[in-house]
């Protein structure tokens, strides 16, 4: 049910505090292009932002800087280990 | 997208599970919580790379799964009726109920359809007036915000056919039931990452305090879930028990309140029954008197038919974590995926299902 992958974001529409608005954003996913609701995100998104969806409705919004962080600190982990455990 | 590339580098991974061996210098029984991450551990071939004396054990965290036989029978009992329009979640269609599943009341021509989102459902609604549209609510703090949001929507809409019967249930209680459980022994608990995006880690705050467990909040990637587990294997070679989040992408400490909110408008806590855990107070969510006419369980005054659960099915001890569904008699001989006995082999993020479908069979 998870699906983890982040949809990168192309339009928006409806106002963040207004529900009676259609809050709709249409995101990119693997080329595909599909609309989901922003009713529950977390932080209004930009187009380019990224977010993360279930069951059609975005939960999370997250800009490119958070993800590549987020990857770095990985890095990190990885490269805090003695040469010999990393062959 | 790029950068996800990279979460699933081989030799970032390789890295990672030689850090894992490092970390772990004592025996280990972590609990993963959440059916996705259950699926992407044994997509992602973790088990069979895992260190020894780790031991990975599934906890309650597939809603199918742990929806009682009560209310898989009031689905069926609801479908059945005429006039009424079912709408469910593909993974409820073939679960077994007392006698049957959805899948047989849609043969015998129950109006069942499957949508991706409880908003598809509101459009079923919409374009038929002539039914009464129950919507059946089965999910955990991810899909709770998104059928709050619907049912806001319909009444701004002035939808008056359609309803949610709410079976939708909250992750800390079932945990701490499980805790208090003297058969289940384990030192860490893998938190969920999507259930945290939307209560926050700080969440999990209570289970560490008070019962002295290492919690730790992961991705669904290979890399995300094996730095996970490293932290869980470092935080208890320290004999420490704290809350630690490393899926900062996506989940913050304090949640998403703009989602907590739309589900407090909606929803108020209640005390639900869970399949293998009994009823336990406070883990579920039924719609507040305000939204009385989208509720179902009041607008078709649905009580819960007296239910069994299947004869032989472990579901209940292997949600528990207390046994595996090698252990349970009718795995891989009666119950199959084609042919299941209990919910754990339906889902797609049951436990049966996962063994049976990753080949851990023997
Ligand atoms: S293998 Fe089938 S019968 Fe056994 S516990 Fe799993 S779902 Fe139940």
């Amino acid at each position: 049910m998870c699906l983890a992958i982040p949809m990168r974001v192309t339009k928006v529409e409806g106002n963040p505090d207004d529900f009676t608005t259609n809050q709709i954003a249409t995101v990119d996913a693997d080329g595909i292009s599909r609309e989901i609701r922003l009713d529950v995100v977390d932080h209004w998104p930009a187009i380019g932002d990224y977010v993360i969806v279930h069951a059609g409705f975005a939960i999370h919004s997250l800009v490119e800087e958070e993800a590549l962080k987020n990857l770095a600190l990985l890095r990190e982990l990885a490269e805090n280990m003695p040469a010999e455990l990393l062959s | 997208m790029k950068y996800l590339d990279e979460y699933r580098d081989s030799s970032l991974a390789k890295s990672l599970v030689a850090e894992l061996q490092k970390a772990v210098t004592k025996p280990l029984r972590i609990m993963e919580v959440c059916g996705s991450h259950t699926m992407a551990i044994f997509r992602n071939g973790i088990r069979s790379i895992l260190p020894e004396g780790l031991e990975l054990i599934s906890g309650p965290g597939c809603p199918v799964c742990v929806t009682s036989a009560p209310h898989m029978d009031a689905f069926i009992a609801i479908a059945d009726k005429p006039g009424i329009r079912v709408t469910i979640f593909g993974d409820l269609f073939r679960v077994p109920g007392s006698h049957g599943s959805l899948a047989n009341a849609s043969s015998r021509g129950a109006k069942i359809d499957i949508v991706y989102s409880s908003m598809d459902a509101l459009e079923i609604a919409k374009n038929h007036p002539e039914d009464l549209v129950v919507f059946l609510g089965v999910g955990f703090e991810t899909t709770t915000p998104g059928i709050a949001a619907t049912i806001l929507a319909a009444k701004t809409q002035n939808i008056k056919n359609f309803m949610v019967f709410s079976t939708q249930k909250v992750m800390p209680p079932p945990l701490i039931a499980l805790l208090n459980d003297p058969e289940l022994k384990i030192n860490g608990l893998l938190c969920p990452g999507h259930v945290s995006s939307i209560i926050g880690a700080g969440a999990y705050q209570p289970l560490a305090d008070k019962y002295h467990l290492a919690c730790v909040v992961a991705g669904f990637e290979t890399a995300d879930l094996l730095k996970g587990l490293i932290f869980l294997a470092r935080q208890i070679g320290r004999g420490e028990a704290k809350v630690e989040n490393t899926y900062e992408r996506v989940v913050s400490w304090g949640g998403n309140p703009r989602a907590m909110k739309m589900v407090d408008e909606i929803f108020e806590p209640s005390d639900m029954e869970w399949r293998g855990l009994g009823v336990i107070p406070g883990s579920g969510l039924k719609i507040r008197e305000k939204y009385a006419d989208f509720d179902a369980e009041v607008r078709l005054n649905i009580t819960l038919p007296e239910a069994h659960e299947a004869k032989g099915c472990m579901c209940g001890n292997i949600l528990k974590g207390i046994n595996t569904p090698r252990e349970c008699p009718l795995f891989n001989s009666r119950c199959t995926p084609t042919n299941p006995i209990g919910p754990c082999m339906v889902s797609s993020e049951g436990t049966c299902a996962a063994f049976h479908k990753y080949g851990l069979d023997m």
